[in-house]
Parts: structure tokens; C-alpha cells; sequence
């Protein structure tokens, strides 16, 4: 373990190499690794074995909550709270209640989907190490980057870099906490 | 960037993007409209223009707390006039935002990369001048909250939730929100790109905070994905009930002319149509001015003008359904509320809708006029124009003309009526146009993903 | 205002007022009146300026200035609070003790006058204001109902345009100042027995003021009393005179009448008694289960009116050619012997049928001819009658109801001669309007400065005022004593419900101060008077019992015998006119009279029975003289008549005769006030005393220019296949009740996917019966004052924003010349499946437990989604801030039970919850339900022909239960089945058949 160091990056100029560069890193048994690209690359995410996440069961969780909460307010509101014969209506007309109950399912699902996300993320996160590697801006234009982190138990700082540099990478530097 | 040449001779109507792009270019000349200082004379002759409606509408607004709704040209019987219409027509606009973002994403239709982005803009700034009537037509606009259920209530009464308007304010407010999600998280990826690509260091900071510190890490990629998809799944089945709770305000009213069972389907319909109209109105000159015929090719504006086509067919058999079904129903007040609309006092705006909706817009069958983009420009103005009339006949003739004929009056607008409908369309401008100056008006990572360079070729595994 | 309080300070002034009483109290209001501060006080005391001031200051401020101001008016009016009664003893009415409870209103008994013939009504009095008017029910000339002119009346009280102080050109003076004034003219005067005094009176009934009148004539001898009165009825004298050889009121008896002829007389809406009449006449055409006999009526008439919209049989003929029409009938009927055809077949087409149906009701028919008629028609009507043996029956003859009945027009132009004769010293106009009504060609304005001096009693500073240099302010009858005789000769008596706001003083106040007699108040000259009257012991308790019930029983003129001499009824010198040119007609508006009532915002908004025109008077023309003219309704007319001219918009009215032009009088002031002034145009400029009501000989042309009209109602034709007004004939209805409902059809109740609610306790409803409504109007007048509805004005008529809750819609249907015309007045309906109340987003209106559709006004948020939902479209909306929160003296008009709503707030009609409540109280109080006919309706209560009838439809034999269990009954647009509360009974006519083939 090297202190100071969050672990050695790899630049690679296509999406091509930066798949196959994730793969092998796998293969090679490191796991604290995570690669950057400018715009989303199915394979990659295989190649990382990225496919489960929990967003799905959060949202499924938001949108019963919306669609309880939109029914049960109208239901204690109408029925329970403020009774009052309505153009000679029941009190409680659950056909009327439908759009509400529907609307709030798609709205709860909805925010919980993007908090799920930047939860998931750990995002906003202004400052991350990744930052201070030289190059790293043009993994938001045109670049493809991949960093083996020195938190993985395989970590040790000569041999990953001299491993990366083995994947005929654009250039190979050293990220800094 | 491929020289102009190149692009303009490129007259294949297939590409999605022109050849010739690569990562770099295709950043560079998407994020290079945002971090330059200095702006095309387009850019500051709309914004101008747009600024002062806004200014006019600011003072209809002022005018409208100040003195009342009386300054407009609604009467007994026509309560609802300029108004609602302009209320349904904005949000009708916004949908086709959300359905190139959100429906063709699901369909994987790759072609909405490049308009997505500057589409839900769109959608978000027309929910925003629609969510403006609904408000400013109580004229007492401070009240609107009544609207809410919240606990204890003014003088301990509470919404009426078997009201259209209730389910208005629920479905309206989240359509917003959702949009505004969607759009933001769409967003954050290229905002990064603006950061790291930002010369000065207020723009840095500005588009740091608001990436949130996106770095484009493959775990959040794949996430972002998932959530996308997500987020579309939502939007698709919310942008039909929208205008399906919207077109709820007329047809739970049992008014001739409003009560009537297929307005959903049919408003819907027209609100795509509309709203492609208006993608199409907005990209056109875009496309010039930007030197975006490359990333905005003529197979986007082909593509949306043969889905105005598609709506405005479902439009025009509403049409000769409704009216059709007003006379086979044999209801007296039905029968004489279409007969008015045809023969009436409104009938020459009728007919010019009708002309402007279903029989001008068949020209859109031919390929020459799809890929004459002058011709398609002025197209979708028409149909603009005759969606709003639309609204306009069936809001204001059936409430002019319905079952007693002792209390028949005509509307007829004010000049306030028009400075308010202006007065928003100065708004939806002012901020498209500020949007195009500080945000990437195309989804730069999505269009990135639109490059040949982008295939991953796979080698054979060891 | 700053200044004004270093000047005078209020409570001094009440100090100085204090303990004052009767003269003394006048005399040191005088003294206060004199000083220069008060000068000023006056100045500012105007509404006009007060207005001025609070736009420049806050609210608050406003409102204290407000408070101020009417401090200072009521301290002039002898006030020390706005709730102090009069220190007289006034008898409420009902409810003792008299003590004033707060929030509980009193009652009195009082009278307006039309044309000086009295009309009981009752004055509801909150906390010292009156705010409301009732019928008197004890009196014969309303039965409880009441006009609209009376209705309004309450608004002219507290109108802030009135003259609120003595002038004397235009400087501000003291009632001594002008009493000292009046004693010396007197005194000189003495010397010639008065001969240069002349005194203008309206018509006057008031024995009192006769009294009064004729002491100053026999210390006067010289002196004249004349009397004018521009819509009077000045035929009926002269016919009585011609007819009898004397003075001779005629009153009619309709109960009585199986068959009724009205030559050109609207008698269901205007004239003395109509009232009664009108009771009378709709009390025999009441179809029910139980009573299915009908009276029948023919109307020939030119101007469709309110009696025209009621005629079994309605023949429009040009006003000159109902004389001839009228000597055919008499011929029919046997009366005289002339000719029974003529060239004009229009005249003589009904003849045979209508004559034989008199003949064959002798006894127990009418023919009754019109104010506006000649007296030959009126002449011929006599003779007619006595031939059918319906003297005594259906007509009664008595002394005249007027104190003096003279030729008006002859006395006026008596004036006029001595005016130029310059014998004129001092004339005193006392009451009425001479410079504005006075014919034309006797230039009023110009002749009545020949008088050296010239004093005015009058309500506003008006036309007249203009040229005289004494303006007195009138005390409005709400204000003092009086009294005068009803339609047929009851004796009536008014009392004051408020000390005088302005410090006016009544006719009678004025006469007294020409005589010697003691300068007593009017309560005293009205009591002593009566006391000299009395005979028989305990005038105390019988004058209480008189002022208590507002009349004084059994004292209708005793019916008289007259005979009709034969040469009156001699062939008109030549023969009138046949077609040839246009002719004018002159008739009194249905809605501002003779223009009296210019500037009450209440009657110009009130939409005219049938053409539901407001704020305006037209030239008004049939279709077919529209078309010779080649004219449409809002082009402009230059008429001219006998050398004057003046140009008028056209208004095409249905069933109006060709060849003729009808003018409403009283529009066209210059004086009126805020409300009047510039509206409409003046046919007064065309009238002479030779055709003070219709003559031929008028020339139209077609000018530039168009004009925009504010009416209620742009269309009136029926679509029959949405079964709105549902009507029949007699026949038809004894055949087959339900034949009025054919085509109909009312869904049945298991339509509705919904449990219904149940209503325990009360369940209001009401029932509207087409068959008797005149669509008079009275009823939106009694609501607008019931129910605080704001005045809006005639661009935001024109804009349909007019705010009645209540409005009667006129439906045409048949020949455009002559078509038959429908009344519905149409209140909210109370559905029980409300439409307005589903798409309210605020649950502003919701149901009450008894079934009304409530409307919380400081709930609404101005979506006006209900008023788009509400298929009868009864629901007004505040486009803008309509009612007065600023102008002061309308601060005391409002009924303190109701709100007044605020902008951007929707209205409507709410059955008169307040009423509701205010019975429901007191029955709890008692611990009992409440009574059948406990609760009346604003409009209820006001209308002449009991057509509107309210009641708990949770009891079977509430009136109104029994009217919606007649066969008759319908829900308007049933098919909606919105089941609404307030229903309809199907409109019967009762034709000749012998001329409805």
C-alpha cells in the first residue's frame, strides 16, 4: 500500500481498448477498479460486471408509496375530514380519485428514481482523486480512462502500473489523493 | 468539424449524423455555442424580441391583479376563453418533448439523440407559460393554493377532488417535475463536459456544482442507464394521462360540444401534433444558424414531420368522428352546438382550422415538401396555428352557444386577451434562447454514442 | 380633511346641537349653518368630493371620513347617530315591542306615489335604515305586492346625487333664510290677494296637502294651483268629463271578468291599481286540478307590453287605429251604431268573434281602454260597458281620487299665458320636473324665466332647478309625513323611517309655510288635519290603528251611478287616418316612468319587459316598417314631428306594428345625476299637448352613424325541441293534461349509478307559474335590493356581465309581426345533482342539508368553471370590483344580512338563505317547524300575480308541493337531469275558437 496514492490510471483513445483493458484487468484479479468513458458503453458494463443495481426495486418502492398516499388523502379528505354532499355524489366517488392516485404514483416514482440514482452514485460529489490525474478532463470529450485504485488488496504500485502499461494504454499515470 | 461543404452535399435523408465527426468535433461544436462570448445576430435579435413581449405580458399580468379578469373579453357565458386555450395549446406542445425523449428512447430510436436534449427544454419551458394561465385566469392569481389540500385549510374547507381543475393542478405540477428530472439528469453528463472544457473559472464553477461531480465512471454510467430507462418508463404512461386529465376539464362538463367521451385519445393526439410542429418551428432555424445540419440532419426533420403527418390523420378522423357522433347521437343541444360551429358566428374560424389541421397538412405526403425545410417550416407554423384555433372553437363556441339560447353572448377578445397569449409566447422564448446560450442545446454524450468510432469491435476472447 | 377638523370640530357641533328639538333644534342648526366653517363642512359634505378625498388617502383614512361625513350630513339632518328614530311616534308594523332590537329589523307601514295615486308598502328598517320595500298586504292597491318603481325607491333615498342643500343660486343657504323669504313675498303678495303667486304641483291626491292648498287659496284668492303630471291620465278626465258631464274615477274589478278587451291598456304592469289588477286578472287564469276555468283577453295594442305578452288574442294596431277599432266593436256589441268593416281589414277581422264573445259573458266582461288612448276610446269603453251590463260588475264608478282633477294640459297652458302675460311674480314648482316633461312647443325652459322669482322643491337639482333660483331639497317619502288616496280612494298614510339626510322638507312643508298657520312640522299638519276629520271619540287609538297599518279601513270612494250621454259618443269630427304616413307614439318607460327615475341605477339596469333593452330608449319599429326603411336594429334615425327634430337609434322589436314608431319618455336628461345623464335620447323634443301620446304625420330618414344597445337577452327565438317553455291551450289541457309535456322527455331516476341522498327535515323548492308571470320585472328589483346586487353599468350590460340573479327571459315564437311572447323568469335552480358544484376545484358551492346549492363567496378562487357547467347559466360573476364599497350614503342601503361581494367572486341566487335563517331562528325559538308561508322570497313577496311560490317540499301541503303535483309542472332542460328544485308551471292560453281555427 503506497500512501498518498488512490491508484494508477490508463489512458486509451478508443472504447475498443478501454473494453478489452477492463477485461483482462478483471481477469487479473483486481476488483477496485473503475473505468471513465464520455458516453456509456454497453460492453464495458459487462466487462464489469456492472448489470445489477437497486434502482429498480427503489422506484417500485416510490411509486406504491405515491399511489397509496394519493388515494388515502382523498379518501380521509372526502370521506372522513370534510364530508359534504358534493352535486348529490357519494362521498366517497373513487372514480374521481383515479387520476390524483396515479398522478402522485408517477411523481413519487419519479423523485425516488433520481435520488436512487445520485444515491447509488454517491453523487453530488464535487472533488474526487480522479480529478488530479493531468489528463483526465478529456474523459468528459473524447478519452478513455481506466484506474486500478490502491485500496484493492492486489494494489502495489509498480507491478499494476507495469501490468497496465502491458495493455498498450496511450500513457499510464500515477492518481494522487 | 467537416467543412460546410461536405455537410450541405450530404443529401441523404438516412444519416443521423453526418461522417466526418469525431469525439472531439462533435464536443467541440456542441459545447462551443455555450462557452463563446460572443452570440449571432439571430441569437440577440430573438432574444430582443422575446425580452420586450415578456415585458408586455409582465404588464397584462400587472393590469390583470390590479383591476381583474374583467380587462379580458369573457362573459357570461363564456367564462373560459383565451386563457384556457392557451393553457391547453402550451402544454399539448410540451408532450412531444417527452415522447421524443422518453417513448423513442424506449423504442431505441437512435434518431432523437440529437433533438432530445433541446425537445424536453421545450417541453419544460411550455408546461411553464401553460402552468401560467391556470393561475393568472382566477385573477386573483395569490389564491391558487386553495387548490391544495393542506391542513387546516382556509376557513377549514377543502379541494374538491371530483374536480377536473384538482386533477389539472396534480397532473400539471407533475408533469413539470418529472420533466424537469428527467431533463436535469440527462443533463449532468455533458454539464461535466462543460466544466472541464469551461475557460473561465465563474463557468467552472458553475457547471462543476451543477454536474454534481460527474465523472463518467462506468459504475454511474450504467446506473445513469438504468434510471434513464426508469425515468422514460414513467414519462411515457404521464405524458398520455396529461392531456388526457386536461381534455377531463371539458369532457366531465356536460356542455354540448365538450361532453364527450373520445377527447382524450383525440387531445393527446393533437398535442403531439402540435408539439412536432413546434420541435420542428424550433430546430429549422437552428440548424441554420448553428451549422448543426450535421448533427440535425434531414432525416430528423423528416422523421418529425411524418409523425405530425401520423397525429394529424388521428386528428382529422377525430374531427369527422366527433362530428359525426353529434349527429348520430340525436342529443338537440349536441346536433345544434355543431351546426353553430360550422354555420355560426365561429364558422369562419372553423373553417380555417379545419383548413389549417386537416386539409394543408396533407401535403406533408409528399417527399419534396418533408425535405423542403422552408416549406416545412411554414408547415408547422400552419399547424400551430390551427391547433390553437382548435382549442379556441371548442372552448369559446360551445360556451357561447349551449342550452338556453336567452343567455347566448359571443366572445370577443380584448387587446389584454392578446397581450397575455403574446406575452407567454415572449416568455417560452426568452427562455429557449437564454437555454441555447447556457446549456448544450444537443445531448452531446448521447450523440457521442452516434459515431461509428463509438462500435466496440470485439476480439476473440483468449 | 386635516384642515376642515381644525375648523369645525364634529362633536361640537353635535354639543350645540344637543337637546335641541322642533324648531328650536332648526333654529340653532340655522345659526350653526350661517357660520363659514360650515360652509366649508358642506362643501366637503358632498359624496362627490368625499369620494375624491378617499381616493387619495388609504382605506382607513376613507373610512373614517366616511364616518365623518356622516356625522356631518346627519348632524345637518339632526342626528347624533344614523339609528336614531324620528322623535315623532311612528308605529312599527309589526312585531312589538317597538324597542329596536339590534339585527332584528322592523316593519313600517308607508306608501309610494305614482302620479300622486298612493301604493301601501311596508319599509323594513335595519337598525333605522330602511333597506327594504314590501307590499303592504293590508293595502287594496298592492295586496302585498309591490312595483318596481317602489322597490327602487329605497336606492332614490340614499342616491348620493340627490340635492342635499337649500340654494339660492347656487349659494348654500338656511331654511330661515328661505322661510323669511317666503313670508315676505306672502306679505306683499297680501296686497294683490296673491295674484302674482302660481304654484306647479304634481297630481295631487293627498287630502292633507289640499287642505293646505286651499287655505293658501283663501288667503290668496289670486293665486293659482296648477297641476302636471306628463303621464297622466289625462284622457280618462277628459272622457269622464265629455262622457259624464263630470269628474269620475273609474276602477276596474277583474275577479269578475270571464272576457277582457284592452284597447291599447297595459294594465298588468302599469297605471293606478294595476297591482291589484294584475292579482286580479292572473287569480281567474290559474289553472290547477281543482279550478280549470280561464279568463280570456284580447289586447290590441301597437308596443307589445306586459299585457300584450299575456292576450289569449293579440292584435297589434297602429295607436290612431284603435279609436276605429273600438267604435267597430262598440257597434258589435251594440253600443252605438256605426260601421262594423272598414278598408283596414286588420281592424275589423276580430270584430264579429270578440263582440259575440262579450255579449255572451254580459255582465262578466271588460273592456278597458289605455292611458295613452284618446278620450273617444276611453268614451266608447264606458258606453260599451254599460251596454254589457258590467257597470257596477267588472267596472265601478266614483268621485275622482284627486283632490283637483283638471285639465292638466289646459292648466299648464294657462301657466304658460300668464308667464307671458308676465303676471307671474313668484312661482313656486313643487315637485315634478315642468322644464324637462312639459310639451314642447310650450318651451318651458325659456317661459318659465319670465317668472320674477322662481322657488323648486325637488329631490335632485334637475332641468328645472336650473332655471330657478330658490332649489329646495325634497325630503324623500322614506323621510317624513304624508298621506294620499289609493287607486280606488283609500285613505293612505306615510311615515318617515329617517329624520331627513339632507335636511329636505316635504310639499306639504312648504304649502304650510305660505299659510299662517302655525309652521308646525308635518307630522303635526298631517295629524291635526286628520283629528279635524275624525269623528267619533278615541282619535288617539284610531289615528294609532291608522299610521299602524298604513291606511284607513273602508274609506274607498263609494261606487256612484253615471250614464254615458249620447252626443259623446258623436263620429270624430274627420276620420282618422288610415295608414298614410308614420306614426309617433309617446309612451311612459316601463322602467324609469317619465324619467323620474333617470337616475336610479336599479330601474335603468332592469331589463324592459319583452325587448329586455337597458340603460337606453330606441325608436322602436316592427319588422316590416324596418324593412321599408331598410333599417336593422342600432342604425340611426333623424325623425322629425311638427317641425322638431332629433335623432334616435332603431330597435326592431317583434310584434310591434308596422307603421308606427314607439318612444319611451324620460330618457335624454341632462340634470338627472351620475346614473342618467346623456342616456338614451329625449322624445319629450317631439311632444306637443295636441299628441301628447301618438300622432301621424312623422318624418324618418336613415342618418350616419350606428349604436350599440345593452341588453339582457340577444336571442329570443324558441327552440321548440328543447321543450324551455312549455305551453298549450285550454283545450288541450282539459282533453289531455300532459299534453303540454309532449316530446318531453325526463330520465327515469335509475339512471344514475349513485345512491341519493336523503333531505330529513325541510327541503326548500319552488314553484314558478308561467301561466300567471307578466314579466313585469318587479321580482329582479326585489332581489337586487334584497340580496345586495351591485349596479354594473351599461358597457358591462353590453359585455353580458350583467349580475341579477334573478332574470325573466322573453321567448318569441311564430309570425315576427305578430309572435307569441313567453315570460320565464329563471332563478337558480337548485339541482339537486348540481353540475356547478362537481367542477368547483374549491368546494366553493356545495349542498346544504335542506338542498340548497350554497355558494361560499370567501371560498371562491374565480375559476368560473361552474358558471360554464351551469346549464341555465344563473351564475353572475365580479369581473371586476362591482359593488360600492366607496360612495357613503350606499353604505346604509345594504341589507346588513347579506354580502356584499368582493371581485373575482361568482353569485347567485341562494333562495334568500337569509330569509331561511332568519325564520328557521325564530321558529326554533319557539321551538316549532316553520310555518307554510313563513318564509317569502324576495321575489316571492313582490310579485304582483303570485306566480313565484316557495315552501318545504318535505310537506305535501306546502303550496308549493301542491303546484309541482299539478300535471302542468316541468324541470327546466329535465333532460340533463340535473333535478332541479325550482320548477315550472306549463303556460295555458285560452283562444276564441272561432278565431283560432
Amino acid at each position: 500500500m503506497t500512501k498518498g496514492v488512490f491508484g494508477v490510471m490508463a489512458e486509451f483513445d478508443s472504447p475498443s481498448a478501454l473494453v478489452n483493458a477492463a477485461r483482462a484487468v478483471r481477469s487479473e484479479g483486481y476488483r477496485k477498479f473503475d473505468a471513465y468513458s464520455p458516453f456509456p458503453i454497453e460492453e464495458l458494463h459487462e466487462a464489469m460486471h456492472l448489470h445489477k443495481n437497486k434502482l429498480p426495486l427503489i422506484v417500485l418502492c416510490g411509486g406504491i408509496t405515491g399511489g397509496l398516499t394519493g388515494y388515502l388523502l382523498q379518501y380521509f379528505v372526502t370521506v372522513i375530514y370534510f364530508p359534504i354532499n358534493v352535486a348529490g355524489r357519494p362521498l366517497h366517488s373513487w372514480p374521481s380519485y383515479i387520476p390524483i392516485t396515479f398522478e402522485l404514483t408517477i411523481l413519487f416514482a419519479a423523485i425516488s428514481a433520481v435520488l436512487g440514482f445520485l444515491g447509488l452514485c454517491g453523487l453530488p460529489m464535487p472533488y474526487h482523486p480522479v480529478f488530479n490525474a493531468p489528463r483526465f478532463a478529456l474523459a468528459s470529450r473524447e478519452q478513455f480512462f481506466l484506474c486500478i485504485e490502491s485500496s484493492d488488496p492486489m494494489f502495489d504500485f509498480e507491478k499494476t502500473k507495469g501490468f497496465l502499461e502491458s495493455l498498450e494504454p496511450k500513457e499510464v499515470c500515477q492518481v494522487a489523493h | 468539424m467537416p467543412d460546410e461543404q461536405e455537410v450541405l452535399e450530404d443529401n441523404t435523408t438516412r444519416a443521423v449524423i453526418a461522417p466526418g465527426y469525431t469525439f472531439g468535433t462533435v464536443t467541440d461544436q456542441i459545447a462551443s455555442v455555450v462557452l463563446t462570448k460572443h452570440q449571432p445576430m439571430f441569437w440577440v435579435a430573438c432574444f430582443g424580441v422575446a425580452f420586450s413581449l415578456l415585458l408586455l405580458f409582465l404588464w397584462a399580468i400587472v393590469l390583470l391583479m390590479a383591476k381583474g379578469v374583467g380587462i379580458w373579453g369573457i362573459r357570461t357565458p363564456v367564462m373560459w376563453a383565451f386563457a384556457i386555450t392557451n393553457f391547453v395549446w402550451w402544454i399539448g406542445i410540451g408532450h412531444a418533448g417527452t415522447l421524443i425523449s422518453a417513448i423513442l428512447l424506449l423504442l431505441n430510436q437512435q434518431w432523437r439523440n440529437s433533438i432530445n436534449r433541446f425537445a424536453e427544454a421545450m417541453t419544460l419551458f411550455a408546461v411553464a407559460c401553460a402552468g401560467m394561465f391556470p393561475l393568472l385566469h382566477l385573477g386573483r392569481p395569490w389564491l391558487f393554493y386553495w387548490l391544495f389540500p393542506y391542513f387546516p385549510t382556509t376557513i377549514g374547507v377543502q379541494p374538491n377532488f371530483r374536480s377536473p381543475l384538482v386533477w389539472d393542478v396534480f397532473a400539471v405540477s407533475t408533469y413539470g417535475t418529472v420533466s424537469l428530472l428527467f431533463w436535469y439528469v440527462g443533463l449532468m453528463p455533458d454539464l461535466g463536459t462543460l466544466r472541464d472544457r469551461a475557460k473561465n473559472r465563474i463557468g467552472k464553477m458553475i457547471y462543476g456544482v451543477m454536474s454534481m461531480g460527474w465523472r463518467g465512471s462506468a459504475k454511474h454510467w450504467s446506473i445513469f442507464e438504468t434510471a434513464s430507462l426508469l425515468l422514460a418508463g414513467l414519462a411515457t404512461p404521464l405524458v398520455l394521462s396529461v392531456h388526457t386529465v386536461v381534455s377531463f376539464d371539458f369532457t366531465i362538463a356536460i356542455l354540448p360540444g365538450w361532453h364527450s367521451t373520445f377527447f382524450p385519445p383525440y387531445f393527446v393526439a393533437g398535442a403531439i401534433y402540435s408539439g412536432f410542429a413546434m420541435v420542428l418551428v424550433l430546430a429549422i432555424p437552428l440548424r441554420k444558424v448553428y451549422h448543426l445540419e450535421g448533427l440535425i440532419t434531414r432525416r430528423h426533420l423528416d422523421n418529425s414531420a411524418k409523425l405530425m403527418l401520423a397525429t394529424g390523420e388521428i386528428v382529422a378522423y377525430a374531427y369527422i368522428m366527433e362530428t359525426f357522433l353529434a349527429w348520430y347521437s340525436g342529443d338537440v343541444y349536441e346536433q345544434a352546438a355543431f351546426w353553430h360551429r360550422m354555420t355560426g358566428p365561429y364558422a369562419i374560424t372553423y373553417w380555417v382550422l379545419i383548413t389549417c389541421n386537416i386539409i394543408l397538412p396533407q401535403a406533408l405526403w409528399s417527399k419534396r415538401v418533408r425535405n423542403n425545410t422552408p416549406v416545412l417550416f411554414i408547415w408547422s407554423l400552419i399547424v400551430l396555428v390551427g391547433m390553437w384555433l382548435e382549442r379556441y372553437i371548442i372552448i369559446v363556441s360551445s360556451l357561447a352557444q349551449d342550452f338556453l339560447p336567452s343567455s347566448w353572448s359571443l366572445f370577443q377578445a380584448t387587446r389584454w386577451d392578446w397581450a397575455t397569449f403574446l406575452g407567454t409566447i415572449g416568455l417560452f422564448t426568452f427562455l429557449f434562447f437564454l437555454f441555447i446560450r447556457l446549456l448544450p442545446m444537443i445531448s452531446i454524450f448521447e450523440v457521442r454514442t452516434l459515431l461509428p468510432q463509438a462500435k466496440v469491435e470485439e476480439e476473440v476472447r483468449g | 380633511m386635516s384642515d376642515l377638523r381644525k375648523k369645525l370640530d364634529l362633536a361640537a357641533v353635535r354639543a350645540r346641537l344637543e337637546g335641541a328639538r322642533g324648531r328650536e333644534y332648526w333654529r340653532s342648526l340655522d345659526d350653526l349653518a350661517s357660520t363659514e366653517e360650515f360652509q366649508d363642512l358642506l362643501e366637503r359634505e358632498f359624496p362627490r368630493q368625499a369620494i375624491g378625498w378617499s381616493e387619495d388617502e388609504n382605506s382607513v383614512d376613507g373610512r373614517r371620513n366616511f364616518l365623518k361625513l356622516m356625522g356631518a350630513s346627519l348632524a345637518l339632518a339632526g342626528l347624533t347617530a344614523c339609528t336614531k328614530q324620528p322623535v315623532e311616534h311612528i308605529m312599527p308594523y309589526v312585531r312589538q315591542p317597538e324597542e329596536l332590537i339590534p339585527g332584528k329589523p322592523l316593519f313600517f307601514a308607508t306608501a309610494t306615489t305614482l302620479n300622486g295615486v298612493a301604493s301601501g308598502v311596508l319599509a323594513e328598517s335595519h337598525e333605522g335604515r330602511p333597506t327594504k320595500i314590501e307590499g303592504n298586504p293590508e293595502h287594496p292597491g298592492t295586496l302585498g305586492a309591490c312595483d318596481p318603481f317602489s322597490q327602487a325607491s329605497v336606492l332614490q333615498l340614499y342616491d348620493p346625487d340627490r340635492a342635499q342643500v337649500l340654494t339660492y343660486e347656487g349659494e348654500v343657504r338656511s331654511w330661515a333664510a328661505f322661510l323669511a323669504e317666503l313670508r315676505n313675498i306672502v306679505v306683499r303678495q297680501r296686497l294683490k290677494n296673491g295674484a302674482g303667486i302660481r304654484i306647479l304641483t304634481e297630481t295631487v291626491t293627498s287630502p292633507t296637502l289640499a287642505a293646505q292648498l286651499h287655505a293658501v287659496q283663501q288667503a290668496l284668492p289670486a293665486a293659482k294651483w296648477h297641476q302636471w303630471e306628463p303621464a297622466g291620465p289625462h284622457s280618462a278626465r277628459t272622457s269622464a268629463m265629455q262622457a259624464f258631464g263630470q269628474p269620475v274615477h273609474t276602477r276596474y274589478n277583474f275577479l269578475n271578468a270571464n272576457v277582457v278587451v284592452s284597447l291599447d291598456s297595459d294594465f298588468l304592469a302599469s297605471g293606478a291599481g294595476y297591482l291589484r289588477y294584475a292579482r286580479e286578472f292572473s287569480a281567474r287564469r290559474r289553472v290547477r286540478t281543482d279550478q280549470t276555468t280561464m279568463n280570456r283577453l284580447y289586447a290590441v295594442e301597437p308596443m307589445p307590453t306586459a299585457t300584450g305578452t299575456k292576450a289569449d288574442h293579440r292584435l297589434p294596431l297602429r295607436a290612431g287605429d284603435v279609436e276605429e277599432f273600438a267604435r267597430a266593436l262598440a257597434a258589435g256589441v251594440g253600443a252605438t251604431n256605426g260601421p262594423q268593416s272598414g278598408q283596414n281589414g286588420d281592424i275589423y277581422k276580430w270584430i264579429g268573434p270578440i263582440s259575440r264573445d262579450l255579449l255572451a259573458n254580459k255582465g262578466a266582461s271588460l273592456v278597458i281602454a289605455g292611458e295613452c288612448q284618446p278620450p273617444i276610446v276611453h268614451t266608447l269603453a264606458h258606453a260599451m260597458n254599460a251596454a254589457l251590463g258590467n257597470v257596477g260588475k267588472t267596472v265601478i264608478y266614483s268621485d275622482p281620487v284627486e283632490a283637483k282633477p283638471v285639465d292638466q294640459v289646459a292648466s299648464l297652458q294657462d301657466l304658460v299665458n300668464d308667464l307671458d302675460a308676465g303676471a307671474v311674480d313668484v312661482l313656486l314648482i313643487l315637485g315634478g320636473n315642468p322644464v324637462f316633461t312639459a310639451p314642447v312647443e310650450l318651451g318651458m325652459r325659456d317661459r318659465i324665466q319670465k317668472a320674477r322669482l322662481r322657488i323648486r322643491l325637488g329631490l335632485y337639482e334637475d332641468e328645472t332647478s336650473e332655471v330657478c333660483q330658490w332649489h329646495l331639497p325634497e325630503a324623500h317619502y322614506l323621510e317624513t309625513w304624508s298621506d294620499g288616496r289609493a287607486y280606488d280612494g283609500t285613505i293612505t298614510l306615510m311615515q318617515p323611517l329617517i329624520e331627513p339626510l339632507y335636511g329636505g322638507r316635504s310639499v306639504l312643508e312648504i304649502v304650510t309655510m305660505m299659510t299662517d298657520l302655525p309652521q308646525t312640522g308635518a307630522y303635526e299638519t298631517i295629524r291635526s288635519y286628520w283629528a279635524s276629520q275624525h269623528t267619533g271619540g278615541d282619535f288617539e287609538g284610531w289615528w294609532r290603528r291608522a299610521v299602524h297599518d298604513g291606511l284607513v279601513a273602508d274609506t274607498a270612494l263609494p261606487a256612484k251611478t253615471v250614464a254615458v250621454r249620447g252626443d259623446a259618443l258623436a263620429p270624430a269630427a274627420q276620420a282618422p287616418q288610415a295608414g298614410g304616413s308614420l306614426e309617433v307614439v309617446f309612451r311612459p318607460d316601463p322602467t324609469i316612468y317619465d324619467g323620474r327615475f333617470a337616475n336610479n341605477g336599479w330601474l335603468q339596469e332592469l331589463p324592459k319587459p319583452v325587448s329586455k333593452l337597458t340603460w337606453d330608449n330606441a325608436a322602436i319599429i316592427g319588422p316590416g316598417t324596418a324593412h321599408s326603411l331598410n333599417v336593422d336594429t342600432g342604425d340611426m334615425l333623424e325623425v322629425s314631428y311638427q317641425g322638431h327634430s332629433l335623432r334616435a337609434p332603431v330597435w326592431i322589436q317583434p310584434g310591434h306594428v308596422n307603421g308606427s314608431v314607439t318612444m319611451h319618455l324620460g330618457y335624454g336628461r341632462t340634470r338627472s345625476g351620475r346614473a342618467g345623464d346623456g342616456m338614451g335620447f329625449n322624445p319629450y323634443g317631439l311632444r306637443t299637448a295636441k299628441a301628447l301620446w301618438h300622432d301621424t304625420g312623422l318624418e324618418v330618414r336613415k342618418t350616419s352613424g350606428s349604436y350599440l344597445f345593452a341588453t339582457t337577452q340577444n336571442e329570443h327565438a324558441l327552440d321548440t325541441r328543447r321543450h324551455i317553455i312549455r305551453q298549450g291551450t285550454l283545450n288541450e289541457y282539459l282533453k289531455n293534461p300532459e299534453s303540454v309535456h309532449e316530446g318531453a322527455e325526463v330520465p327515469p331516476r335509475t339512471l344514475t349509478l349513485y345512491p341519493e341522498f336523503k333531505y330529513e327535515g325541510y327541503a326548500w323548492g319552488m314553484a314558478i307559474d308561467l301561466n300567471a308571470c307578466t314579466g313585469c320585472g318587479a321580482c329582479v328589483v326585489a332581489c337586487q335590493a334584497e340580496n345586495n346586487i351591485a349596479v354594473v353599468g351599461k358597457d358591462q350590460v353590453r359585455r353580458s356581465r350583467a349580475m341579477h340573479w334573478l332574470r325573466v327571459d322573453a321567448y318569441y315564437s311564430g309570425d315576427p309581426d305578430n309572435p307569441a311572447i313567453y315570460n320565464q323568469p329563471v332563478p337558480c335552480q337548485q339541482c339537486e345533482d348540481a353540475p356547478c358544484e362537481l367542477v368547483c376545484p374549491v368546494q366553493a358551492t356545495s349542498h346544504s342539508s335542506e338542498g340548497l346549492n350554497d355558494m361560499v363567496y370567501n371560498r371562491c378562487v374565480g375559476t368560473r368553471y361552474c358558471s360554464n357547467n351551469c346549464p341555465y347559466k344563473v351564475r353572475r360573476f365580479n369581473f371586476y370590483l362591482f359593488s360600492d364599497y366607496e360612495t357613503p350614503s350606499l353604505k346604509l342601503l345594504h341589507n346588513p344580512d347579506v354580502t356584499v361581494r368582493s371581485r373575482g367572486v361568482m353569485e347567485k341566487c341562494t333562495y334568500c338563505v337569509q330569509r331561511i335563517n332568519y325564520a328557521k331562528i325564530e321558529s326554533e325559538k319557539e321551538n316549532r317547524k316553520v310555518r307554510e308561508g313563513e318564509i317569502q322570497t324576495a321575489c316571492q313577496a313582490t310579485c304582483p300575480t303570485e306566480a313565484i311560490v316557495f315552501g318545504n317540499l318535505n310537506d305535501p301541503n306546502s303550496r308549493a308541493s301542491r303546484m309541482k303535483a299539478e300535471k302542468l309542472n316541468y324541470a327546466l332542460l329535465a333532460d340533463l337531469n340535473t333535478r332541479p328544485r325550482t320548477t315550472y308551471l306549463a303556460s295555458l292560453r285560452n283562444p276564441n275558437p272561432e278565431i283560432e281555427a
